[in-house]
């Protein structure tokens, strides 16, 4: 039995320890927000925040977890209003959308960090989440955009 | 209960619940009649298929098409919401299930705004005069003193909202198909929707999670599949399967080795678990024994050998009519020719969502719960696969996680339905990326040869090119295949594009098979299909010629786009004709500044095209600017310009965000996508080794539209097509090495350089 705890809820698992975070956000606590396209870690559309930090629960075991504050783009705002999200709708960035929760949490977490953020910064922060539509003009544009709410403090 | 439904619809014989619903292309009904429920104080008025109005004025647009990143509802909703003069705010979509009444569903070729508008246009149109002429009743003034603007009925000073009418349930309204194709639509300048900015309806829950993809559908009591897959696509028999170690994780239930009556995934076993976890896991714990099919020990080069070998048929493959003449003999006379090969390596779809689908069986109907772009297509196979009628299976539509062709072939719901219909219950089946891209339909590689035949003035003569590759639409449905000269069938879609508008005298273009391809895999159609190749040729040959003439490769295009004879266009998909693409080539290159000076090794490219089929051209054209690293091979691209001509553009945004994103594809395809065939199967299974475009290497864009009345075409493609060539132009610009191979590698740009 592993103790988890996503977007503040507590969720208890017989789930194996090796089993990836991913599975158990998506099939037993039902947030299927959070996707699965590599499983290797290197699209980054299963992106969710362990204490803040983004990582990618395709491949981040369960056993690595409990104690720890898991954030899942369901949890990332009360009413889906961070200032990500409000950039991403503005800009319209979603194509298919398949990757964007992983992509907005990425981005999330990394603004949190580093709200003064560069262009450069930009392009090496989110170059680890594939959009394979290509929405990549909007994301970036989109960064700006909330980091510069963010940073202003609004 | 009755009294005051009888008090509120004036007197109205309710005895006729419900409406009339008409079945596609048997005319269209329009009744809106006020039915009561027992208990509730509730008028539902009913529409026509393709749209429903509420009493309180909301319109729900149903939509047959697969979202999947196109914003197609919003698109859509907006062509039949501007004739219906509905406020956009009453507007709501519905993606429909399948069903026999919604005709062909199929969401492909960039077809969906261009098929869509005239029928949604006129369905909007018979609403509004439905609406006039109740309203005038009402009003008690004559029909033609009425207008409708903005949910309301206006004749004069006097006024009536569509709310109003509606709740008086009043309103009946047949229209034949004769009647609804002659329906005056509204002139251009009284557009209110189409054009204008818009916020599309899909967005908002693609910031939250909130949006339900196939993968996401789940059903009481399901268990989870992932499939080992044979060692060939086609006839691969499954000898023994061993799951004894698999025994040993917990959740793990049985493996399954499919019977399949459609022959779609012969030799597939299914490992059951409760959980994916499980099923991942004792996946990897089960052995199967397979005889493989035939091409287990084909490669990338044996596929292109063959290319290469039937292109040098004579007698190989179909001539598409392309207006006559003797190409042979023009040759013959030539003073000069040119003559130059381009390849294209194998591309995955490698959309984000990895294939997937539930399946059961409820209430006599078997449910298949996935995102597909073509309903109409894969449910026959679903019926031989079931033995069962094609009436008691249903297709659930889900949000596609992207589509680019992967999903026009419906296979991976075959599989799913078979293990559910085998267990006696709910199978949620998911490929792992690995096996997604094993078993892609994949974009074939290609092998093309093009010539060019001068006159002694320099003038262009004659033209061929020649195109093999493997024929997805042979592979997947063989009846979509038109006739070529001398009834020979070919695949358009794999030869689309090389039948352009240029003016070059004799033209012969001929489409191959490569039946190797055929037999090894099963090609797909994606993003820009045959154009996406065939234009990569065209374009890149095209500036040799120029080069070679001592031509600009800009003046060059203008001088052969002249719009005359089989180029002049027609209505209403081509009015202007090749003008057009002169006009989008012209502007393209002006806002690159195109021959402007350019810092060492950097270089502007030009390319340009029709889209995807000469029947609904969509004219395009794109200069990149690229800076080439003479030591390292290392391409940058700085910046495209685009600038398209569709036609009118519905939603300004979607256009906008779909030319970005077919750009990118071209650009992705032609410095960073490709994989191999060996042994065979695709190489590249996953991001390890097949590396689409990331935002670090995405360059500045400069998407612009020519503004233009006239019909709607298509979007989701034709940027696709001029990027990669438009690159290659521009590399040769920048240092003098010609590129006739995508991807193009640093080495081959070394290589180039070299000589």
């Amino acid at each position: 039995m592993i103790k988890l705890k996503i977007n503040g809820k507590e969720l208890e698992t017989n789930a194996e320890p090796d089993t990836p975070l991913l599975w158990i956000v998506r099939d037993e606590a039902g947030l299927t927000g959070s996707k699965f396209g590599c499983g290797i870690g290197m699209c980054g559309a299963c992106t969710v925040h362990v204490d803040g930090a983004a990582i990618r629960s395709c491949i981040t075991p369960i056993s690595d977890l409990e104690g720890v504050e898991i954030t899942t783009i369901e949890g990332l705002d009360p009413a889906g209003d961070h200032p990500v999200q409000q950039a991403w709708r503005e800009l319209q960035v979603p194509q298919c959308g398949y990757c964007q929760s992983g992509q907005i949490m990425q981005a999330a977490s990394v603004l949190k960090d580093n709200p003064a953020i560069t262009d450069e910064q930009i392009d090496a922060m989110m170059s680890g989440n594939l959009c394979r539509c290509m929405t990549y003009a909007r994301i970036r544009a989109a960064v700006r955009q909330a980091a510069d709410v963010m940073k202003g403090g609004r | 209960m009755s009294g005051r439904v009888n008090r509120m619809s004036g007197g109205l014989d309710l005895s006729r619940r419900g409406f009339m619903v008409a079945a596609a292309g048997s005319g269209f009904a329009f009744s809106f009649l006020t039915a009561c429920s027992e208990g509730a104080d509730v008028k539902a008025f009913e529409p026509t298929q393709w749209f429903s109005m509420a009493p309180d004025g909301i319109v729900t647009v149903n939509i047959i098409r697969a979202e999947m990143g196109q914003h197609v509802g919003t698109a859509i909703a907006r062509i039949l919401a501007d004739e219906l003069e509905t406020p956009w705010e009453t507007v709501r979509i519905n993606h429909v299930d399948t069903d026999p009444k919604w005709g062909l569903m199929v969401t492909g070729g960039s077809w969906s705004v261009w098929q869509s508008y005239p029928l949604y246009s006129q369905a909007g149109a018979a609403g509004r005069i439905a609406l006039i002429e109740a309203g005038a009743k009402i009003l008690g003034v004559d029909a033609s003193s009425c207008r409708a603007e903005n949910g309301e009925v206006l004749s004069g000073d006097r006024k009536i909202s569509y709310v109003s009418i509606l709740k008086r349930g009043s309103l009946e309204r047949v229209f034949t198909p004769e009647e609804l194709t002659a329906l005056p639509l509204k002139p251009v300048e009284e557009r209110r929707l189409i054009g204008k900015p818009v916020a599309a309806l899909d967005v908002a829950e693609k910031t939250t999670g909130a949006a339900v993809y196939g993968i996401d559908a789940k059903v009481e009591g399901m268990v989870y599949a992932r499939p080992l897959l044979p060692p060939t696509r086609y006839g691969s028999k499954v000898v023994a399967v061993d799951d004894s170690a698999a025994k040993a994780v917990s959740g793990y239930l049985q493996s399954l080795t499919l019977e399949d009556p459609s022959g779609t995934v012969p030799g597939w076993v299914m490992v059951i678990a409760e959980t994916y976890p499980a099923a991942i896991k004792a996946a990897g714990l089960v052995k199967v024994e397979w005889t493989p099919g035939p091409g287990a020990d084909v490669s990338e080069a044996d596929l292109q050998k063959r290319a290469s070998e039937l292109i040098s048929k004579a007698d190989a493959g179909a001539v598409l009519d392309t207006g006559g003449g003797d190409a042979q003999a023009a040759f013959r006379a030539a003073r000069s020719t040119l003559e130059a090969t381009y390849t294209t390596s194998t591309v995955l779809h490698f959309q984000l969502e990895p294939v997937n689908a539930l399946a059961f069986e409820k209430d006599g109907v078997f449910e298949i719960h996935t995102g597909n772009q073509w309903q109409s297509l894969i449910l026959p196979t679903l019926a031989q696969a079931l033995d069962r009628p094609e009436t008691s299976i249903v297709l659930r539509t889900y949000r596609v996680g992207g589509g680019f062709g992967r999903r026009l072939n419906g296979d991976y719901a075959v599989p799913a339905a078979l293990a559910a219909k085998a267990l006696g219950k709910p199978v949620k089946m998911i490929l792992s990326r690995e096996d997604d891209a094993r078993f892609d339909s994949p974009r074939s590689p290609s092998v093309q040869k093009l010539r060019m035949a001068f006159d002694a003035k320099g003038e262009v003569t004659a033209m061929e090119h020649h195109a093999a590759a493997g024929w997805p639409t042979l592979a997947m449905a063989p009846f979509f295949m038109p006739k070529g000269l001398g009834d020979v069938p070919y695949d358009p879609f794999a030869i689309s594009g090389a039948d352009h508008w240029y003016q070059v005298g004799v033209q012969k273009v001929r489409a191959i098979n490569n039946d190797l391809a055929n037999t090894v895999f099963r090609p797909g159609w994606l993003r820009s299909v045959g154009p996406g190749w065939t234009n990569w040729a065209l374009e890149s040959f095209l500036d040799e010629a120029a080069h070679k003439l001592g031509l600009d490769p800009v003046a060059f295009r203008l001088k052969m786009l002249t719009g005359e004879g089989r180029n002049a266009g027609s209505s209403p998909n081509s009015v202007g004709g090749a003008l057009r693409q002169a006009a989008v080539v012209r502007q393209a290159a002006e806002k690159a500044g195109w021959g402007g000076a350019l810092p060492p090794n950097t270089g502007l490219g030009l390319a340009t095209s029709f889209g995807q089929e000469r029947n609904m051209p969509t004219w395009v054209a794109c200069a990149a600017r690229v800076s080439v690293d003479r030591s390292s091979g290392q391409v940058k691209v700085e910046k495209l310009t685009l600038v398209t001509d569709a036609g009118a553009i519905i939603d300004p945004d979607g256009a906008k965000a779909q030319t970005e994103g077919a750009a990118l594809w071209g650009l992705s395809m032609a410095l960073h996508e490709g994989a191999a065939f060996e042994a065979g199967q695709v190489r590249e299974r996953n991001l390890g080794a097949y590396t689409p475009l990331r935002l670090a290497d995405t360059p500045v864009m400069d998407v612009s539209f020519i503004e233009s009345p006239e019909a709607p075409v298509g979007l989701g493609e034709p940027a696709t097509t001029v990027v990669g060539p438009a690159i290659g132009n521009a590399i040769f610009a920048a240092v003098g090495a010609r590129l006739r191979h995508i991807p193009i590698r640093p080495n081959d740009v070394l290589q180039a350089l070299r000589g």
